[in-house]
């Protein structure tokens, strides 16, 4: 079969919505595309565990302090969930996380910014959870059928994440004017960082339609992004919190929310690394690593060893 | 990059009595001991899998292969996963 | 006499678990694999799971009313009765999981001996945990042995973990007038037998590991009378932080 009609019979697979499996065919940027983009969310599951992290040891109750627990271990699982799914395309877990460590691969920027009170933990959960999900839901029909089982997997357990987060939120909206205005200051500081998590604009995504006409996405970036500010809105005004957009406003016309632009300055920045913890983030990532090199060499040897005894 | 990288496992969970064991995924582990007990934490978080097997992936022999996802229901003991236990006030959509 | 003997002995399993808890919370996002994370964090949440009921059948004792919330965050140093081996820091992944091993070691006979007791709600506690407890101590087990026997390093950290925590594994055991009192009336299983059994897993575990039982003896004690070490005001700052800054709130 020439490489043409190899390229022909792949797209007329994606076309009919027939899944790619690991070892069909596939064109070489389909393969890095998805390894770029399925590595570049495993990782952003990681990191994700470090700003919530860091409040499991002052959450303020034994309930909360168990939910976030959960929650941040299931984070744990989701990356294991799209690391194991890279490895499908050829790419091993080590080598996407070597190249996290080193710059090469990206994550979301969302988590490069500080978790500063125990109500960006409710906003969190609701805000950034909530992108993810509307990403992730779209997802669940990707072309790649390791990627799209994986989605499935994480968006049952995504949801949970959501409204406990939305919930604590309630909590702390019908409490004292003091954990309101907690609230209202943690809104203040996600709600631009949480838009920015859609990427850039699609007039921007260099890789927009390829991904798309391959159903890599489902969805562009700015589609999510509407669909996200429309879905919010509206439990913003349920908690009683106003959302830090004075363009904001419902636009009858089009159906849709009508928004300000982002600020495309403070995107750029941080996804080149400039934002207010990527280094901290990357650096915990990276001693975590260093410092388990010898965790990981004992349980080699100590393999090693007993397979010696069995075979003698 | 590292040499000693763990070896790849397959994960299959038999979810209730009667059904199949299911390809769930894959992890890295050492030896089948620890594969095992990753795989129960990573892969039966929200209640136990019956049966768990795991096999080295380079042992596997394959034509095409088929995956299948494998759906859990939910727990008794650890209730705080599940999305029905969140109380969100009423008229939340999206949620 | 017995209630407020009971009402301790409970109270010091809660803390126990209070007290590991909050340390291997400590380690998210930071384990030596990501696997691991979840293993310890897992063991975490299992541990909140145990102190929310223990602290619960404690308040029901005391009868005072008090909520497992007041208990795990309202109360001063003193008033923590957990042992001094689950306030210990980190350190590194050895001094992490030969802790969790010492502690396993104990909790499951202790569990499993509960299970009998005539105290029902003790007993429907012990019966519940005892499962994810015989989990914890396969775990920790586990990983002793790979440490103690895998690379020169490893087994390094391991003895150097063993030969730390050794003086904080008497406590374990640790009997006063209350515990007596709760044995006489067959209410609790004695230490003494608890540490026998607690002897037989470590000497078989670290025999396999290839690690050895320090010859110092000297022991510790204290946190079960409430003297603790000075980790411990830095553990309680963490945990009691949101509630004492802002009193009297629901989250």
């Amino acid at each position: 079969m020439t490489q043409a009609e190899q390229e022909r019979r792949f797209q007329e697979k994606i076309d009919r919505e027939i899944k790619i499996e690991p070892n069909d065919w596939m064109p070489d940027e389909y393969r890095q595309t998805l390894v770029r983009q399925i590595s570049q969310h495993a990782h952003s599951e990681i990191v994700g565990m470090l700003p919530e992290g860091n409040w499991i040891t002052r959450a303020p109750n034994l309930r909360r302090k168990a939910v976030l627990l959960a929650k941040v271990q299931d984070e744990a699982g989701h990356g294991l969930y799209l690391y194991s799914a890279v490895e499908t395309l050829g790419t091993s877990r080590e080598q996407t996380i070597d190249d996290l460590h080193t710059g090469k691969a990206k994550y979301s920027s969302i988590f490069n910014y500080p978790a500063l009170t125990w109500a960006d933990i409710g906003t969190i959960g609701w805000l950034v959870d909530g992108a993810a999900i509307m990403n992730q839901v779209a997802l669940c029909r990707t072309s790649y059928g390791p990627y799209a089982r994986a989605m499935v997997k994480i968006c049952k357990e995504e949801s949970f994440h959501q409204r406990q987060g939305y919930e604590s939120l309630t909590k702390l909206c019908s409490g004292t004017p003091q954990q309101k205005a907690m609230a209202q200051d943690a809104m203040n500081r996600f709600w631009w960082p949480a838009l920015m998590m859609f990427g850039p604009s699609d007039a921007d995504s260099t890789h927009s339609d390829q991904s798309i006409k391959w159903k890599i996405k489902r969805f562009t970036n700015d589609e999510l992004r509407q669909s996200f500010v429309d879905a919010t809105v509206a439990q913003a005004e349920i908690l009683g919190l106003t959302i830090p957009d004075p363009n904001l406003k419902w636009n009858e016309a089009r159906g849709h929310y009508d928004f300000s632009e982002i600020n495309w300055d403070e995107f750029w920045q941080v996804v080149k690394g400039n934002g207010p913890c990527n280094k901290e983030r990357l650096a915990a990532r990276i001693k975590a690593k260093e410092e388990g090199t010898w965790v990981r060499e004992a349980a080699t040897a100590f393999a090693k060893k007993r397979a010696m005894k069995k075979s003698a | 990059m590292s040499t000693n990288e763990w070896p790849l496992w397959e994960v299959f969970i038999r979810s209730k009595q009667g059904l199949n064991h299911k390809h769930v995924g894959s992890l890295r582990a050492p030896d089948a001991t620890l594969a095992l007990e990753n795989a129960r934490d990573v892969y039966t978080r929200r209640s136990e899998g019956i049966s768990i097997w795991v096999v080295e992936s380079v042992h596997i022999h394959a034509t095409d292969i088929d995956d299948a996802a494998s759906f859990f229901e939910p727990s008794d003991t650890k209730i705080y996963r599940h999305p029905t236990f969140y109380e969100v006030p009423d008229g939340v959509k999206h949620m | 006499m017995q209630e407020s003997a009971l009402f301790e002995y409970v109270l010091r399993l809660s803390d126990d678990s209070l007290i590991l808890a909050q340390r291997l919370g400590e380690w998210c996002g930071h384990g030596p694999i990501l696997e691991e994370d979840i293993a310890l964090t897992n063991i975490s949440l299992d541990h909140i799971g145990q102190a929310i009921s223990l602290y619960d059948l404690a308040a029901a004792i005391e009868g005072k009313g008090r909520t497992h919330d007041q208990l795990a965050y309202l109360r001063y140093e003193n008033e923590y009765k957990n042992v001094l081996l689950v306030e210990q820091p980190n350190g590194d992944f050895a001094m992490t999981l030969l802790r969790q091993f010492f502690f396993d070691a104990f909790r499951l006979p202790l569990y499993e001996a509960l299970m009998q007791s005539p105290v029902e709600q003790l007993a429907a506690i012990a019966a519940k945990s005892v499962k994810e407890t015989r989990y914890h101590l396969k775990h920790s087990s586990e990983w002793v042995i790979r440490m103690g026997d895998g690379t020169e390093e490893s087994h390094q950290r391991a003895q150097a973990a063993i030969d730390h925590l050794w003086r904080y594994t008497n406590e374990l055991f640790y009997e006063d007038a209350h515990d007596q009192a709760l044995q006489a009336a067959g209410k609790v299983p004695s230490m003494a037998e608890m540490q026998a059994k607690w002897m037989a897993t470590v000497t078989s575990v670290l025999q396999e590991a290839t690690l050895e039982i320090p010859k110092n003896n000297w022991k510790f004690d204290g946190g079960r009378e409430g003297r603790h070490s000075e980790h411990m005001g830095y553990i309680l700052s963490d945990l009691q932080y949101m509630q004492r800054a802002y009193p009297n709130m629901e989250w």
